[in-house]
């Protein structure tokens, strides 16, 4: 897998990272390096094996629907880097939610 | 008479116990040579002395009054930096969090003050545990006391070096792909990486999470044990929690390896970059256990060769999505930006370090629409051929030994500007990490430039008894002297 | 192009919707944490680690969200899956603590249900593709600079504004992480009133499970809409826009048959319709482009790490479809069988949620009808002044039954029965004890009658002749004249009696 400056530029939107010019390049070749190396996975025969995504096989683990006290008032928001109100506070976001 | 500050935490107890010492005085001890010496080492991000003391003078009190203590009452020890501590900052090596004080503790934590473990301070590590050098700390890299120009291998590097050095006789890391195993091997140290879902993770802040687990680093196998007792246990908070308790640990440690099958993995003693020295003491180590009457049979992990590719698909994506909360708006750094998502992506931009960048790059792009089913699915279904290979072994094998690191500590720098041959350094340690079960480093010798060596022992699921058993026979056998030795040494340079 | 064939094109297509709804669950405690659920708090007081994403934190499911999810599955005829599976979906967004959702993808909890609903047309069936769980998000406040803007006052507190004219917005954590159905239709709706009775009777349904207030003016309820065009006859379908921020049944009609008409136009005209998401605005009456969408969203999704399959045990599913309770269709059917109530009155009152108090209220005497009429009429218009649920009313069964005992033993007529029943909704005790303290009792004393008929007859002799001359409408005249003087409570049939007896009696 080659990528391009525009994939990595594209990729780093996604991740939200203001990369530098230098590090958008930089990373077009690593990235290409590394994945060109995990595609191997793509050599083993796969066919009818299920993916693992836990290694311990649990099922139906939940809790009660009982109430436990929440943060005290203001320590939520204490460790903000602003907060007005007990608020988090953000600069103007554009566009709605999804 | 052999200093506090080289006694194991055993050794510490009874003293304790036998009211030869107090746990002030053994704490204070520490103290002390953490100021003497870690200037030359960096192991520690932050020392939390009073907090300590205070703890250790509690402790005394309640031996004094006959009340109850805890089993590791009165032993000092150190947390890597990746455990959130209530009101204590807690940095994952990164300038993202910074001055990040979490408002709870994290459940290991939790249990180790309960029983009374002093906790001493915070230790160094690769920024959110991705690294095999602690280079990656935002904040300093942290040497190896066996050789200061070499690193102490990674990401736990501040507390194996911690352990390693006398700071603590305990310490906690982490481990992903080998981040216990590795470091603990380059420092000639004991760490376990427990089966899966035994320690809660619940304030462990999060890397990868089907990966992430906590174990203990210690100077010996008992010791080790002790801890991971201590550490472990069903978390109600931790839904991947194994409900199950590990058997007791202790109670076979001394049992011997006699009518045990020890497998040999063939794919990984046969590797092309594992240094001479390594290989050496390994087989040395492997020929002592069939002296001492395991049998001896060679195996093959005939998918673990796809280890670390499956290991770069699935923990950078599970990281890039870990990672996507560090955004500059509930705690952490801001940077200042014109809108709301100028703000996160200049504040994630300035926060983290390059590997850190790298990796949410690759996960990020593994994820990606069209890419899911090559990447990352495909990466899950080899995860799931490495776990059958690791079964069909253990139906023949009680456990299985490689070397844990293809070589000893590598010298600062090296690496760092080839990631894929500092990845490739996890090469023995991720077919674990991928199956979920223990897994672990004992040094078993130096190599010619008088740097240890780790043997790595892995077992199945919930195994631990046998693995520690095994590692403890070899380790009386062996008589490894864990003391930083050599020219360039802390014990040279700090004298 | 002329109008004539405008409308001929117009008439070739036909409109293709799907409704996205999201349930708010009234459990007592969050999807993932154990905060409280509870309204009206002061900003981030009903947060934790957990809900706040902080680092290290991890989620637990909450059971009861799981069995309301496969309460609502079965209610809706719907597979419950053996082994579903939560999904993050990644992207950044202030109101989310994590920056991913956690949610279900491939593996939702229930799938393929369906929904019969009653419209003008007759019945029609709308398939449901899958209910699935996941986490609300937090609310953001958007706001206007009060320290730089000019003539502004920083002491008047918050300028909330439109988000695309804030300066910055405020984030309150308190509604992040409240579990969710979301209940996505397939395409089978083709009309606004279709979707408007889908709607109406999901909401029914999810009442009588009693698994959200949905309430949709508050947002316990939010439905989203998917309308396209397609030329009748047509399988393919046309493009798409996703319609947003329908408060109520009426704006959800609304909107549709807006969004129709502007397709319509467009495709008329030649002209593409643009897939995109649009704001409905209640004010205007029109729906406006809020995001066009860049191909798909990428929102990379992936089984979380944190959390393990859910795989209901089949007892438990056994039970909980045998627990249901009766749904609105059943409940309407029953209600027309074996109380004898007409379809419309089934209808409204099962709408209203008011079946539970009719069974008792008949159960106690009440005529079925009437008391039906009582409901749907004056208790569901009280409702809707007020702007609470019907079922809220402060009325209870014996009330209804009473009230309809005063009308049948003519203590009350109709309308002193309204007025009566006005003051029982305001709380002034049963209906007896109201019509007795406010004096509203019909008079059906005959000596009291008789002397203001005798007071009629004098005032009107013109009247009281023409009725003797056998003009028996005049009779009406007198009847009213009785009435007004006795304040409406004279018993109007006995007035009547009375009247005619004493005019057509002969002399002496």
């Amino acid at each position: 897998m080659s990528l391009s400056t525009d994939d990595v530029r594209h990729v780093a939107r996604l991740a939200r990272l203001a990369l530098t010019d230098d590090e958008v390049q930089a990373l077009r070749g690593q990235l290409s390096d590394i994945l060109a190396y995990a595609e191997k996975v793509g050599e083993v025969a796969t066919a009818n094996v299920p993916p693992t995504s836990h290694p311990y096989p649990l099922r139906n683990v939940w809790r009660d629907d009982e109430p436990r006290p929440s943060l005290p008032p203001a320590e939520a928001v204490a460790a903000a880097p602003a907060a007005q109100d007990g608020r988090f506070s953000v600069p103007r976001i554009i566009g709605e939610p999804v | 008479m052999t200093p506090l500050t080289r006694h194991s935490a055993m050794g510490l107890r009874q003293l304790l116990e036998r009211r030869e010492v107090s746990a002030v005085e053994v704490v204070q001890a520490h103290l002390d040579h953490i100021a003497a010496s870690d200037g030359h080492l960096s192991a520690f991000l932050r020392v939390t002395g009073e907090q300590a003391l205070a703890h250790a003078a509690d402790v005394d009190r309640r031996i004094t009054a006959g009340e109850p203590t805890g089993t590791l009452a009165g032993v000092p020890l150190a947390l890597k930096d990746v455990l959130a501590t209530r009101g204590i900052e807690t940095t994952c090596g990164s300038k993202i969090l910074e001055s990040y004080r979490p408002p709870y503790d994290a459940t290991v934590v939790r249990r180790l003050r309960e029983a009374d473990a002093i906790v001493v301070g915070k230790t160094n590590m690769d920024e959110f545990a991705m690294g095999s050098s602690c280079e990656n700390s935002a904040f300093f890299p942290t040497r190896n006391p066996w050789d200061l120009e070499r690193v102490p291998g990674g990401s736990s590097g501040g507390s194996v070096a911690a352990v390693a050095a006398g700071h603590v006789p305990l310490a906690i890391g982490t481990d992903t792909g080998g981040s216990i195993r590795q470091p603990a091997a380059f420092t000639g140290l004991v760490g376990v990486k427990p089966t899966y879902g035994t320690v809660s993770r619940y304030g462990l802040i999060a890397f990868a999470s089907s990966l992430d687990q906590a174990g203990p680093i210690a100077r010996t196998v008992t010791d080790a044990a002790w801890l991971l007792e201590a550490m472990s246990g069903h978390d109600p908070l931790d839904s991947t929690s194994i409900p199950e308790a590990l058997p007791g640990l202790r109670g076979t440690l001394e049992a011997g390896v006699d009518g045990l099958r020890v497998g040999v993995v063939r794919e990984f003693l046969g590797t092309d970059g594992l240094q001479a020295g390594v290989k050496a003491r390994v087989t040395e180590a492997i020929d002592r256990l069939a002296e001492l009457g395991a049998d001896v049979v060679e195996v093959s992990l005939p998918h673990a060769v796809y280890g670390v590719s499956a290991y770069y698909l699935i923990a950078p994506s599970e990281c890039s999505s870990n990672l996507s909360r560090y955004d500059g708006v509930r705690y952490g750094l801001r940077c200042d930006g014109s809108t709301a998502e100028a703000m996160m992506a200049a504040t994630r931009e300035a926060g983290f370090g390059a590997e850190v960048k790298r990796r949410i790059m690759i996960g990020t792009y593994a994820l990606s629409a069209g890419y899911y089913d090559a990447y990352y699915a495909q990466a899950q279904r080899v995860r799931t051929l490495i776990l059958r290979d690791f079964a069909a072994a253990h139906e023949r094998c009680d456990v299985l030994v490689s070397p844990t690191a293809p070589t000893t500590a590598f010298r600062l720098g090296d690496k760092v500007s080839d990631p894929l041959a500092m990845y490739l350094n996890d090469v023995f340690t991720i077919p674990s990490s991928l199956a979920g079960s223990p897994a672990m480093s004992l040094p078993v010798g130096l190599d010619d430039d008088g740097l240890p060596v780790g043997l790595q022992i892995m077992a199945p699921v919930l195994c631990e008894p046998v693995m520690l058993r095994v590692a403890r026979a070899l380790e009386s056998d062996l008589g490894f002297d864990p003391a930083p030795r050599g020219p360039n040494s802390l014990t040279e340079v700090a004298a | 192009m002329s109008t004539t064939t405008a409308l001929e094109q117009a008439t070739r297509f036909e409109a293709v919707i799907g409704l996205e709804i999201h349930v708010q669950l009234a459990t007592r405690t969050k999807m993932f944490c154990s905060c409280a659920i509870d309204f009206g708090g002061e900003p981030n007081t009903r947060t934790c680690p957990v809900c706040l994403g902080q680092p290290g934190t991890l989620p637990v499911v909450n059971r009861r969200a799981v069995e309301y999810a496969i309460r609502l599955g079965l209610a809706l005829g719907c597979q419950i899956a053996p082994s579903s599976q939560f999904h993050r979906k990644n992207y950044f967004y202030p109101d989310m603590p994590k920056n991913y959702q956690i949610s279900q993808y491939d593996v939702p909890i229930c799938l393929g249900g369906e929904l019969t609903v009653a419209t003008d047309a007759g019945e029609r069936r709308v398939g449901i593709t899958r209910v699935h769980m996941e986490e609300d998000t937090g609310k953001s406040l958007h706001v206007l600079d009060t320290t730089s803007g000019v003539g502004v006052d920083p002491a008047e507190g918050l300028r909330v504004t439109r988000i695309s004219d804030a300066d910055y917005s405020l984030v309150d954590y308190n509604r992040a992480g409240i579990p969710l159905l979301e209940v996505v239709s397939e395409p089978d709706i083709r009309t606004a009133t279709e979707a408007q009775a889908y709607l109406t009777e999901l909401r029914a349904i999810v009442l009588a499970l009693g698994i959200s207030d949905a309430k949709l003016e508050e947002g316990s309820m939010r439905c989203d809409a998917n309308v396209s065009l397609r030329p009748v006859g047509h399988t393919v379908f046309g493009t798409r826009a996703e319609v947003k921020n329908m408060n109520s049944v009426r704006s959800l009609g609304r909107a549709i048959t807006y969004e129709i008409a502007r397709q319509t136009d467009l495709l008329t005209r030649g002209e593409p319709v643009v897939q995109e998401t649009r704001h409905w605005n209640e004010a205007t009456g029109t729906t406006s482009t809020l995001r066009v969408k860049e191909t798909t969203e990428d929102y990379r999704y992936f089984p979380d790490p944190d959390l393990v399959p859910v795989q209901p045990d089949p007892a438990w599913v056994d039970e909980l479809r045998a627990s249901l309770p009766q749904l609105p269709a059943a409940r309407r059917a029953r209600l027309v069988e074996s109380l004898g109530l007409s379809g419309q009155q089934a209808a409204g009152v099962v709408g209203a949620g008011l079946a539970p108090l009719l069974d008792e209220a008949v159960a106690a005497g009440a005529p079925a009808a009437e008391a039906a009429n009582w409901l749907t009429n004056e208790v569901t218009a009280w409702a809707n002044e007020r702007g609470v649920e019907p079922a809220a009313a402060p009325l209870t069964a014996s009330h209804l039954a009473e009230l309809t005992a005063l009308v049948a033993d003519q203590t009350l007529s109709k309308k002193l029965a309204r007025q009566v029943l006005d003051r029982v909704l305001a709380g002034e005790g049963p209906p007896r004890e109201v019509a007795a303290a406010r004096g509203l009792a019909q008079i059906s004393d005959t000596g009291e009658l008789e002397r203001a008929v005798d007071a009629a007859i004098a005032a009107d002799p013109a009247a009281a002749q023409r009725v003797r001359d056998g003009n028996r409408k005049a009779v009406g005249a007198l009847v009213g004249a009785v009435m007004k003087a006795t304040k409406g409570q004279a018993n109007p049939a006995l007035v009547n009696e009375l009247l005619t007896g004493r005019l057509t009696a002969p002399d002496g």
